[in-house]
């Protein structure tokens, strides 16, 4: 937009410009200097809550996290699930439509699984509520991530403001939905739905409760991989998020592209809610989605979009907050450790990135810096 | 007239990388004068002008101010200078009204004196002659209003020495007469103004001085009433020189791209593009020749369906072989799917036809990538043709997954005119295709251009150097503020011929059609 | 009537929250920072409020309110200004994507506050037990004389001073908006971060200082909350991450404007306590209504989109990072 500025006179002490690219092993170095910088943060800070040493603690976090066979499979459930919404985000990302609206799409998901197991528990198999729940909370998802890409295409609505005000409608419907379907009468809950039948229930499939969640989970970041990299339409969605006036060159109709990745990112997010209902808690309720909508929304950025790198980070993340946890239990602190060390990490993280993006110099010296 | 000197420049040097933009520049200029500086796109004047108003910094050079040697390093220095510029992209933040505008940064009082300021802007009004209204929110402007604003907000911060960066290409011969009489006004006020244009009939009315600027090097002045409309043209453009490009005679021209009344509004509803009319033929390259501005990107964009066009106008395309199809009011989509094979080499790159993120290969199924069943992309034959185009138009590049960003201007250029024609175009254009490349890349496109002539396709070819559109062209159709000022046979005409009408719009001109 | 006045009363506690939040982020937004931390820092502010009058209560002997008041909400404003300079260094600085690192703020507030919140509670010996009864008193120290004017002192004097500090904040925000010129150079920071450069702006200057001082704004929000709405405990329900979402949503009620802000959080706080003044609705029918806030929300963003205002626009370079050398 402005004109190049160039001051020569007076040459500030520090100036950056930005870095064309960055050879993969190089991020990845940066990456992790940020994570180190940030665990030893992190460490100094343990050790001045609690004057332990911070190895051990990281220790103890470790323990807590895969200690036994019933940890770790509940790791890799709550893994798959921050990876499975983050996939659902990152077509929307790659578009460069800010999709903050994950969580809304995740419980209109779990409304819908949910009706599904109350309303055709009895009357329908179990094979095929499963499959009836899975269609119901995908199209339900996608509906809901629809309607900010309609206002998006159509008037240019911002995307950001209202699919973050999405979320809150469909808290608000989930809260309805709970009060209407309470159980036992008032909890306030819905309990947990077909106990008896287990009618909608994900079924252990090799002996293992979560095995569906990481199968359904696993096919959706392969699919979503290869949508975005070889399909037509992750082409589409790549030239739209690079600059709208290619896409029109190259004769992509923009809106239809806007609706349609909106369409799919909320649908995989109604599925996120599906597996959140049948596959884990088997009960709805206005933290069915927990926060992780938002969380996902930081995977899938520092992921760049690739699927197959969330899954690092995703595990990152849930190995953080369960190490959190464990170390808030052994140690007499509350679970919310985990949320204060998560965010310094991603804090150091996305810092991190800055060093990728640009280049510094430093007045008088012709080096630059991290060149 | 009045001699002591306002600014006198010495020696100035500037280069963007490779391109010397201003070589060992000398220029004065007095007070109470007005200096028309005067050149082809390309020649340096803007960049001149900016290291007088403190956004760039001379690479080497003297400045003197009132015969004060100053280093202008930032534009707060210039203003501190009372040198001010009016950009040709105007700086005004569009929801702030005028006044907020023009005390914008200065800090004079903590709470805003609104009151002051109207008076302030009243006073700077009634002696020059401005009307503004200082109420008035700048998105609400027309563009003479906005300009109008700008030399006020320049006026008030105590600016003396006032440049204008063609100041008149947005305005209507109306608005350009009030300009010109503020102008005045100011230049009696002992002023001094300096005035960048490519209009002729404008240097000879305005101004008392006229310095010409070539390709970087200073040309040389001449007092205003010493010279003519055609001297300046023949300073401005200098001798043709020989480029040797080879050029053939169109074999059996058809009609390939008839287009008439074709008229392109903007989003301020300004006409970009007013009643053209020509027709491109089969095997012939017709050059677009024109100031910056003067509505190229328009016309193109307006054929390629990416501008809306009034309803008046008609684009009709005749196809080899089955009936002439109508491309007014259509998307690229439906261009596409009539069959009409476009090329189309637009000017931003990398902003519209090349994605910089992008490697070859995806780059070049931009155009092809719907090609083929399934939902998944063909990358097979993208491929092979980012090996073709690297090969035979010797791209250098790392390799094919290279992101095209990172390719130097002249490799972008090659990928993209390699793409556009691979598509084996019935209709060719292209806009600038050669700006910023070496000698060696240039005639390679200009042979890549001959070669779709020589199959039989319609090229239409937008440049700036009027030496190659006179040697890579058979007939050039110069646009002069959106209108067809002619159309000449590139064999017989001068570059003086070219260079006046680029400049000076016919009175009362109707838009014929020459025969090629 | 009755029923009326504790509707409104309701109204404008509730509204105060989420006007201090509010009012904060117009402030940060007007210069271009789209933060969605403001949950986040409203959380800082909060347990920082909670934990000054906390130890300043527990370790004196006689403490004095008013000693109290100024330590309180000085603990809240410099600790949720602490969190928005993490956001400002990160955004402006390093040009991080300013919506991620605003949710990333949001996750470490909450942590934050809970953590400190639960430690607190401990200490105290158990939920709910922090004994900060003094300042709380203080925070919520209406004026008799007022208050007891019948139903005008119910409705207008019934309330503690942060109440009304809230107001004057709006007013003083978009008086320095409007009116001064270091205003005008933030909108147009906001609006245009390169024709202020131009200008002699520094860019970066007020875009930290104006998400700075937003932040700390905001964090009076969160002290708010902790001191008065909540008298002086802690819970770690997430209210408040709540009540900062619905804070960004005045935001775009509001339409940017600090002034249209103070009635439209009095009726957000109106229809969000709607439900409970009318009869006859069941508890899920409840919480229709509590929908209503963030459905007039939207409405409003489609408006404002499709009516083109330019008035009531977003800044214009909302969520963009400014780098001078970008062409």
């Amino acid at each position: 937009m402005s004109k190049k500025h160039e001051v020569a006179s007076r040459e500030p002490l520090i100036r950056m410009s930005k870095r064309d690219g960055i050879p993969t092993w190089k991020s990845i170095g940066v990456r992790l200097i940020g994570l180190a910088l940030a665990l030893i943060v992190c460490a100094v800070i343990i050790y001045s809550l609690t004057k332990l040493n911070p190895l051990k603690v990281y220790a103890a976090m470790f323990k807590g996290t895969f200690g036994t066979n019933k940890r770790v499979w509940v790791t890799i459930r709550d893994i798959v699930m921050l990876l499975c919404i983050a996939v659902g985000l990152a077509p929307a990302f790659k578009m460069r439509f800010w999709n903050i609206g994950a969580e809304g799409q995740i419980l209109v998901g779990g409304i819908a699984a949910a009706a599904c197991m109350i309303y055709l528990g009895k009357s329908l198999p179990s094979f095929a509520l499963i499959v009836v729940m899975f269609f119901g909370s995908m199209v339900a998802g996608g509906i809901w991530g629809t309607i900010p890409a309609v206002f998006k295409a159509r008037w240019n609505a911002n995307e950001t403001l209202f699919t973050l005000m999405m979320n809150y409608v469909a808290i608000q419907l989930t809260s309805f939905f709970v009060a209407k379907w309470e159980n036992p009468f008032g909890s306030n809950t819905v309990g947990v739905i077909n106990q008896m039948t287990k009618a909608g229930w994900f079924p252990p499939v090799f002996g293992q409760m979560y095995t569906l969640n990481v199968i359904i989970v696993a096919v959706l970041t392969v699919a979503m991989f290869l949508y975005l990299r070889y399909s037509k339409h992750g082409y589409e969605i790549a030239v739209v998020g690079e600059s709208e006036n290619t896409a029109r060159y190259a004769a992509i109709n923009v809106k239809t592209v806007i609706k349609r990745t909106m369409a799919v990112s909320g649908a995989i997010c109604g599925i996120a809610g599906f597996i959140a209902v049948a596959g884990a808690s088997h009960t709805i309720s206005t933290s069915t989605a927990g926060g992780r909508g938002f969380t996902a929304i930081i995977v899938a950025w520092l992921a760049k979009f690739n699927t197959f790198t969330m899954i690092a980070i995703s595990a990152l993340i849930v190995f953080l907050e369960k190490g959190a946890i464990e170390i808030a239990s052994q140690f007499d602190l509350n679970d919310f450790v985990s949320e204060m060390i998560t965010g310094i990490i991603l804090f150091f993280i996305l810092g991190s990135e800055f060093f990728i993006n640009y280049k510094i110099r430093f007045r008088g010296g012709k080096k630059e810096a991290g060149k | 007239m009045e001699s002591s000197i306002a600014i006198r420049m010495v020696n100035i040097t500037k280069t963007f990388g490779e391109v010397v933009a201003n070589n060992k520049v000398c220029l004065d200029i007095n007070q109470s004068e007005i200096l028309a500086l005067l050149g082809e796109n390309g020649s340096g004047k803007t960049t001149l002008m900016n290291m007088l108003a403190g956004i760039y910094f001379p690479d080497s050079g003297e400045i003197f101010i009132n015969g004060k040697a100053v280093t202008i390093a930032s534009p707060k220095i210039a203003f501190d200078l009372h040198i001010g510029m009016i950009h040709q992209h105007f700086k005004l933040v569009d929801v702030l009204t005028a006044a907020e505008n023009i005390i914008l940064g200065l800090n004079e009082t903590t709470v805003v004196d609104v009151k002051h300021v109207r008076e302030a802007v009243k006073e700077i009004c009634n002696r020059y002659g401005f009307v503004v209204d200082p109420d008035k929110k700048v998105y609400d402007m027309s563009v003479s209003e906005k300009q109008t604003l700008e030399i006020v907000k320049v006026l008030y911060r105590g600016a003396d020495i006032l440049i204008l960066d063609e100041p008149t290409a947005v305005l209507t011969p109306q608005e350009t007469q009030k300009l010109f009489c503020v102008m005045r006004n100011m230049k009696e006020d002992g002023k001094s103004i300096i005035i960048i244009t490519h209009k002729l009939h404008e240097v000879m009315e305005i101004s008392d001085r006229v310095a010409v600027l070539r390709k970087g090097f200073h040309i040389g002045d001449v007092p205003t009433s010493e010279t003519n409309a055609m001297k300046l043209t023949e300073m401005m453009v200098g001798r043709a020189v020989s480029l040797d490009i080879e050029r053939s005679v169109p074999v059996n021209p058809k009609p390939k791209l008839v287009v008439k009344n074709l008229t392109v509004c903007d989003s301020d509803g300004i006409n970009r593009l007013s009643n053209v009319d020509f027709t491109a033929y089969g095997g012939e390259i017709l050059g677009v020749a024109g100031i910056s501005g003067s509505g190229q990107k328009e016309l193109l964009e307006a054929i390629a369906g990416l501008q809306y066009c009034q309803s008046c106008s008609s684009i009709e395309f005749l196809p080899e072989k089955g009936e002439k199809k109508q491309l007014s009011g259509m998307h690229p989509i439906d261009i596409k799917r009539l069959g009409v094979a476009l090329a189309f080499v637009p000017e931003d790159r990398l902003g519209m036809g090349l994605v910089g993120s992008m490697d070859l290969t995806d780059n070049m199924m931009l155009r092809s990538y719907q090609d083929g069943p399934g939902p998944f992309a063909d990358r097979k034959k993208p491929k092979q043709l980012a090996e073709t185009v690297v090969k035979e138009l010797e791209v250098v590049t790392p390799g094919l997954s290279t992101p095209v960003r990172r390719l130097s201007g002249g490799n972008v250029q090659k990928v993209l005119v390699g793409r556009e024609i691979a598509m084996q175009p019935q209709l060719l254009m292209s806009a600038y295709a050669v700006r910023g490349l070496d000698i060696n890349t240039s005639y390679n496109i200009y042979h890549l251009l001959n070669e779709q002539k020589k199959r039989g396709a319609a090229v239409i070819f937008v440049g700036e150097d009027l030496d190659v559109l006179l040697e890579l062209c058979d007939r050039i159709m110069v646009l002069c503020s959106g209108r067809v000022n002619d159309i000449v046979d590139a064999r017989t005409t001068t570059k003086d011929e070219v260079g006046y009408l680029m400049t000076y719009l016919k009175e009362g001109k109707t838009n014929h059609e020459q025969k090629a | 009537m009755t029923q009326v006045i504790s509707l409104i009363q309701a109204a404008i506690v509730f509204g105060t929250v989420i006007l201090f939040g509010a009012v904060g982020e117009i402030l940060a937004e007007k210069s271009g920072n789209l933060n969605l931390g403001v949950p986040g820092v409203m959380y800082l502010g909060g347990i920082a409020g909670l934990a000054a009058a906390f130890f300043y209560e527990g370790n004196t002997v006689n403490p004095i309110p008013i000693v109290s008041l100024i330590l309180t909400l000085a603990a809240a404003f410099l600790v949720a200004m602490l969190g928005g300079l993490i956001y400002s260094f990160l955004t402006i600085t390093l040009r991080a994507n300013q919506n991620v690192t605003g949710l990333t703020l949001t996750v470490f507030g909450g942590g934050v506050a809970n953590l400190f919140g639960g430690t607190l509670n401990k200490m105290a010996g158990g939920v709910g037990q922090i004994s900060v009864a003094m300042t709380s008193g203080a925070f919520r120290t209406t004026i008799p004389a007022l208050s007891g004017l019948g139903i005008v002192g119910q409705i207008l004097f019934s309330y503690g001073f942060m109440a009304y500090l809230a107001v004057i904040l709006a007013f003083l925000v978009s008086w320095v908006l409007n009116k001064t010129s270091v205003g005008l150079n933030l909108r147009a920071v906001g609006e245009n971060p390169a024709t202020a450069d131009a200008a002699g702006i520094s860019v970066t200057k007020y875009k930290y200082l104006a998400t700075c001082i937003g932040a700390g704004i905001s964090g009076f929000g969160g002290l708010y909350y902790t001191m008065d709405y909540i008298k002086g405990t802690w819970s770690t329900d997430g209210s408040i991450e709540k009540l900062g979402w619905l804070a960004v949503a005045l935001v775009i009620f509001a339409t940017w404007k600090p002034k249209r802000s103070i009635w439209g959080a009095y009726l957000f706080g109106a229809l969000f306590w709607l439900f409970f003044y009318i009869p006859g609705l069941t508890r899920s029918s409840q919480e229709i209504f509590k929908m209503l806030p963030y459905l007039v929300t939207l409405l409003v963003l489609v408006m404002v989109a499709l009516r083109k205002k330019r008035e009531d626009q977003p800044p214009h370079s909302l969520g963009v990072a400014y780098f001078r050398e970008e062409r």
